[in-house]
């Protein structure tokens, strides 16, 4: 469809975990090509070249000197020389867990892997956890439980377009992973049912042929009574439930409590709209379940996605061909960056910091005795609340994100970051994290680097280096393996290839298995799908066709309720605030915000705002308001719509300083996953200025 | 402690749940007793099984958490407060603190022939217990007759069901319309005329006098002398709370047992009351909303922790479990018209022929009731507004339509995926679609806008290129 590619090296997008295609030209210009979504970019992808030679670049380390000094260019061995005698010197005076580290779900699996090994072997350290926390955390913790695995989609993508019905439930593909919407216009092109819930009418749910739209946070209660009306119709599968299932009786008892008359009393969802959904995905040839960001960052996000697992497993999807649940991954390696050692509780392969026989596996592999290998550590809320505290963290370092603006009640968090004794970031741009660290160190983007991505189906791709790094940046995997060295911890090599097999025996045998996969095998055509546990094993697209990964093979049902956990209204907070993205930018907007199309696409942050809500406060459209939550302020010019309803307001959260709107989430976790409550808390608006002209 | 709960309908469960979820150390012990012979059930559900729509079979309770002790088909007969004890006739149990969750029992009008010595006679059945509910369904049979005492929501429940399976209905109700508590009466036609459409013959400002029939029912006679054959009869008039035991202990009982804001007795400490058989400030409610958030707040007072705060107490909201008729009503809704009170502002859209009806309730500014009869779209707006008792919009209008009329009509955006606006391709006018994506991008994200960019460049050839617009924007950001 377009011009036939000209020379250039073949990689993925930078963004998100759908990875799309791309060659990137000598120009540092890119072209799509056609994987996995038939050969489309959104804005976003088109435009990712034009920071690799952008002046916005680090290209030598930073050190400040003194609590309030500037920051200062510097010599490389000055920087990690620095870094590696303060981090022993904490750990020397306060135990191992004075130091912290901190990672993202946009690093490669090499440098997943790297960092996890890196923070229990060189730094002994069990305080490591991750920005996607903050994205998968709870769709991880509940496909866990339910299925003893976790791979966002246990089907290759292009099954959308052959599914008879699909419910997308808290999940605005189209604008925060637009080139997927090509298989959701094909399934509709075939006849099939789009069913869309979501509180605001999203580019997404215009696409739908129903949108269902709960209050905010009353996700639970509603998959609950779909599935109350599909068992009530007799609808669900009794033989798949009686051949691969556990729990159903618990679960069928609970579920007598949402009737739809009640459940639409809690959610607001008509019972008509309800009838019509579980009729249509009972109704379906096949069908597949898919959660986002939406429905999962809610300090009940784990019962949540559990309770949208229960409605599949109901109808016996997860494992039928054509069929099944899956979470709709959000950052670019959000699934390979929570399988090899970045989460707290988890070593390579999605082995169990917990279990003895994956402590002595790890171990053998890093050269160390189990016993030396730290305990789980905190979630990443809990580790970046805590430091500074008396239990807390003195040092942390940061890779590949940037929590000033992505964290929940980011004023604390940026107060808790001002007073480390010690704060390195690792970046390619001076991020808002960076601009308030000790040490900035300069780090490569993506088509200079050469390393393995795990996508949304859980599809391991290359990504590899299309251009050398600017003079003065260094790979990450070479940042790690000198301060490593610096530490005294043999063991850590800076060649992605080298790492990625050594990743792979680390895995082997575990539940991401990645042992059978290589460079060259993955040279040679769209990549492998994990478990792969053998050279000669050719990956598995589709989990879950035979048994499910639970020690007797059935997928569990567990029985969840609903209760009203979220930050109740009130008279000074009356309305409900939900956060999330838009097209143009991603994630923290620390790429995005730099790029200049971009930039003009969306420029500036909006807090969307229902008419009768305007009317009511005096505010016209591109008014400054004021959003106030019980954590703080923030300032946004409003966009009237009725996209959003009644008393619900929405905030992009890709803004800095006084327009984030994590300045006002709720920091309250989910007791399973760690999740906090991003997606609603109670809040007030009030109008601040005029609308700028 | 030792806690003895009379009764395990909705309320006397969700109290021994809620009671239990928070005493993991099992420092109560609790018992229930119920009269009913068979395991708690979700009685909400039972018009849903006369109706066909839910299968009696699943109508069970999640089973006791561990710590319960429930004794089903036992009838505490006697409470001794001053020795905490309950008898039943397999003996007595020792209490610490005493529940009484014992619900409501249905009214029998003092009809002659309906009541014999044994009870009601054969063929005409109350309708709140899962007994009564199987009684009824093996009466019933398609094309029999059936007669429906009282107009109010369960009567008409039961009515809706029956004719759903075939029968006859006639619905005998002694009002001038169908629930009067809860409509006003242009409304009431409209659900009068909808069970109409539906098989049910609704006969109204009229009672029955007596029922007639030797060994079963086999017709009613009403006040114009009407007679109706019918071998089946169901009672819908009406409950009242159940506080025989209650009253029998010396405990003080108005309209049910009057409990404090702790849902303890006013006469005792020691004995709590939740559910359809309370009266907390003056109220008795009949719903399963306050019940459960009664029993929850009792569960709290005992357990010593505080209770889920709330701004105000759960309004009830009734909503018919009738298939095919969609109705809600909340508040203040029988309201006719700001001639009875001033101060209420009335907003009525009446749609007969469509059988919808719609109609807010506003006192200053706030919704204190609502009806939403065959559209209920707007209902959860309007539901969540009037539980917090926030403002409506001033254009009320906005909560009875669901009008999508947003959409930033002046930015015309056709490919969102890349931000490409219909000015932008129509200044491509004479190119083919992929000389306009390699151009601006546009068709490669997602794809979908190609069909949207191909009109518009065929009409930008012709004359008035911006008539098409409105058409195009569908995939867009309209």
């Amino acid at each position: 469809m377009l011009d036939s590619v000209a020379a250039g090296v073949a990689t993925h997008c930078p963004y998100c975990a759908l990875q799309c295609a791309m060659t990137v030209r000598p120009d540092a210009t890119v072209r799509p090509r056609p994987f996995p979504a038939g050969g489309g970019l959104c804005v976003k992808g088109w435009t990712s070249g034009s920071l690799l030679d952008s002046p916005h670049r680090l290209t030598t380390p930073l050190i400040r000197d003194g609590r309030d000094g500037p920051l200062r260019p510097a010599q490389w061995d000055e920087a990690l020389s620095l870094i590696a005698a303060r981090l022993a010197a904490l750990r020397a005076e306060h135990g191992p867990d004075a130091v912290a580290v901190f990672g993202g779900g946009g690093l490669t699996n090499e440098k997943a892997y790297q960092l996890g090994k890196f923070a229990r072997v060189a730094l002994r350290t069990s305080r490591i956890d991750y920005n996607g926390r903050f994205c998968m955390s709870s769709a991880a913790a509940a496909g866990n439980r339910a299925f003893g695995i976790d791979r966002g989609l246990p089907f290759p993508v292009a099954d959308i377009a052959d599914a008879g019905a699909v419910l997308l439930v808290g999940c605005n593909v189209a604008e925060t992973m637009p080139p997927i919407t090509r298989h959701l216009n094909a399934q509709r092109a075939k006849g099939g049912t789009l069913i869309v819930v979501d509180p605001r009418r999203t580019a997404t749910a215009r696409l739908a042929d129903l949108h269902l739209r709960p209050h905010p946070g009353t996700d639970l209660a509603l998959a609950c009574g779909l599935a109350h009306l599909v068992i009530a119709d007799g609808h669900h599968d009794l033989d798949y439930i009686e051949r691969r299932t556990t729990g159903f009786d618990a679960l069928r008892r609970v579920l007598a409590h949402y009737w739809p008359e009640r459940v639409e009393r809690v959610t607001g969802v008509p019972v008509a709209a309800q009838r019509a959904a579980a009729a249509a995905l009972a109704g379906a040839r096949t069908a597949l379940v898919m959660t986002g960001r939406g429905t999962e960052q809610h300090s009940n996000g784990t019962d949540t996605v559990q309770a949208w697992i229960n409605l599949a497993l109901a109808l016996g999807l997860p494992g039928a061909p054509g069929s099944g649940y899956g979470c709709v991954t959000g950052q670019g390696n959000g699934q390979g960056g929570r399988e090899h050692g970045q989460k707290a509780d988890q070593l390579p392969g999605y082995r169990s910091i917990r279990d003895d026989a994956d402590r002595a596996h790890v171990a053998a592999v890093w050269g160390v005795r189990p016993d030396d290998l730290p305990g789980p550590g905190q979630s990443a809320y809990e580790l970046l609340d805590g430091l500074g505290t008396a239990d807390g963290s003195r040092a942390l370092l940061v890779f590949g994100s940037n929590p000033v603006v992505s964290a929940p009640n980011a004023g604390h968090i940026e107060r808790a970051l001002r007073g480390l004794d010690l704060l390195v970031v690792a970046d390619f741009v001076l991020s808002e994290t960076a601009a308030i660290a000790d040490v900035v160190l300069p780090v490569c983007q993506w088509a200079e680097e050469s390393g393995t991505i795990t996508n949304l189906e859980g599809r391991v791709i290359r990504r590899r280096r299309a251009r050398p790094a600017p003079p003065g940046v260094r790979d990450e995997l070479d940042v790690v393996a000198d301060l490593a060295r610096r530490l005294g911890a043999p063991g850590f090599d800076a060649d992605p290839e080298t790492v990625f097999a050594e990743l792979g025996a680390a895995s082997s045998g575990g539940r991401a298995d990645y042992a059978g996969i290589t460079y060259d095998r993955l040279d040679q055509g769209d990549g492998v799908f994990w478990p792969c546990p053998s050279a000669d094993h050719p990956g598995t697209p589709r989990l879950f066709a035979e048994r499910f990964a639970t020690l007797d093979g059935r997928a569990v049902f567990h029985p969840v309720e609903y209760a009203p956990v979220t930050e109740r209204p009130d008279a000074e907070f009356p309305l409900r605030l939900t956060t999330g993205r838009v097209l143009a930018h991603y994630q923290s907007g620390a790429q995005t915000r730099r790029i200049d199309e971009l930039a003009a696409a969306e420029g500036a942050v909006f807090v969307q705002l229902n008419p009768a809500n305007a009317a009511e406060l005096g505010v016209r459209d591109g008014d400054m308001v004021r959003v106030r939550t019980r954590r703080g302020a923030a300032i946004a010019a409003a966009r009237v719509t009725d996209d959003v309803p009644v008393d619900t307001v929405f905030m992009p959260f890709h803004w800095a300083g006084d327009g984030r709107a994590n300045l006002l989430t709720d920091p309250k976790l989910d007791p399973v996953s760690g999740m906090p409550a991003f997606k609603v808390c109670a809040a007030r608006v009030d109008r601040a200025g005029e609308r700028a002209s | 402690m030792r806690i003895v709960v009379i009764g395990t309908g909705m309320a006397g469960v969700r109290f021994a749940a809620d009671l239990r979820a928070g005493d993991p150390g099992f420092r109560h012990e609790i018992t229930m007793f119920g009269a009913e012979p068979e395991p708690a059930y979700n009685r909400i559900l039972l018009s849903s099984v006369l109706a066909d729509t839910f299968p009696l079979r699943d109508i069970a309770l999640p089973a006791a958490p561990d710590g319960v002790h429930m004794r089903v088909g036992r009838s505490v007969t006697e409470v001794d407060r001053a020795a905490r004890v309950v008898r039943t006739e397999n003996g007595a149990t020792e209490y610490d603190v005493l529940v009484f969750a014992t619900g409501s029992t249905p009214v029998v009008p003092p009809i002659p022939g309906l009541r014999g010595a044994a009870g009601l006679t054969p063929g005409a059945f109350t309708f709140r217990t899962a007994s009564d509910c199987r009684a009824i369904l093996a009466a019933a049979r398609p094309g029999g007759n059936a007669v429906v005492l009282g107009g109010g929501p369960l009567g008409v429940e039961a009515a809706r069901a029956l004719a759903g399976r075939g029968m006859a209905v006639d619905l005998v109700h002694q009002q001038t319309h169908l629930l009067q508590r809860h409509l006003d009466p242009v409304a009431g036609r409209i659900l009068a005329m909808a069970l109409t459409a539906h098989g049910v013959r609704v006969h109204l400002d009229t009672a029955v006098t007596a029922v007639s029939g030797e060994e079963r029912v086999s017709a009613v006679r009403l006040t114009d002398d009407t007679v109706l054959s019918c071998e089946l009869l169901v009672a819908a008039c009406g409950t009242r709370p159940e506080v025989a035991l209650a009253r029998a202990c010396g405990l003080a009982v108005n309209g049910g047992v009057v409990v404090d804001d702790r849902m303890r007795s006013i006469t005792d400490p020691a004995v709590y009351a939740v559910g359809d058989c309370a009266e907390h400030r003056g109220v008795v409610h009949g719903l399963v909303e306050p019940a459960w958030e009664q029993a929850s707040r009792a569960a709290a007072d005992i357990g010593g922790w505080s209770p889920e705060p709330r701004d105000r107490p759960v309004l009830p909201v009734l909503r018919l479990k009738a298939q095919d008729i969609d109705l809600a009503a909340m508040g203040d809704s029988a309201v006719v018209d700001e001639v009875d009170d001033p101060a209420t502002e009335v907003v009525v859209f009446a749609d007969p022929a469509r059988r919808r009806y719609k109609k807010l309730v506003l006192r200053a500014g706030v919704i204190v009731g609502a009806v939403f009869m065959g559209d209920t779209g707007t209902m959860g707006t309007v539901t969540d507004l009037f539980d917090r008792a926030r403002p409506a919009p001033a254009d009320p209008a906005a909560l009875l339509f669901d009008l999508a009329t947003s959409g930033d009509s002046t930015e015309q955006v056709v490919c969102r995926c890349n931000g490409v606006t219909a000015k932008t391709i129509l200044a491509c006018e004479g190119r083919t679609v992929s000389e306009v994506a390699r151009r601006t991008r546009a068709t490669t994200g997602c794809g979908g806008c190609a069909g949207d960019v191909a009109a518009l460049l065929t009409r930008a050839s012709a004359k008035d290129p911006f008539a098409s617009l409105a058409a195009a924007t569908v995939n867009g950001a309209s």
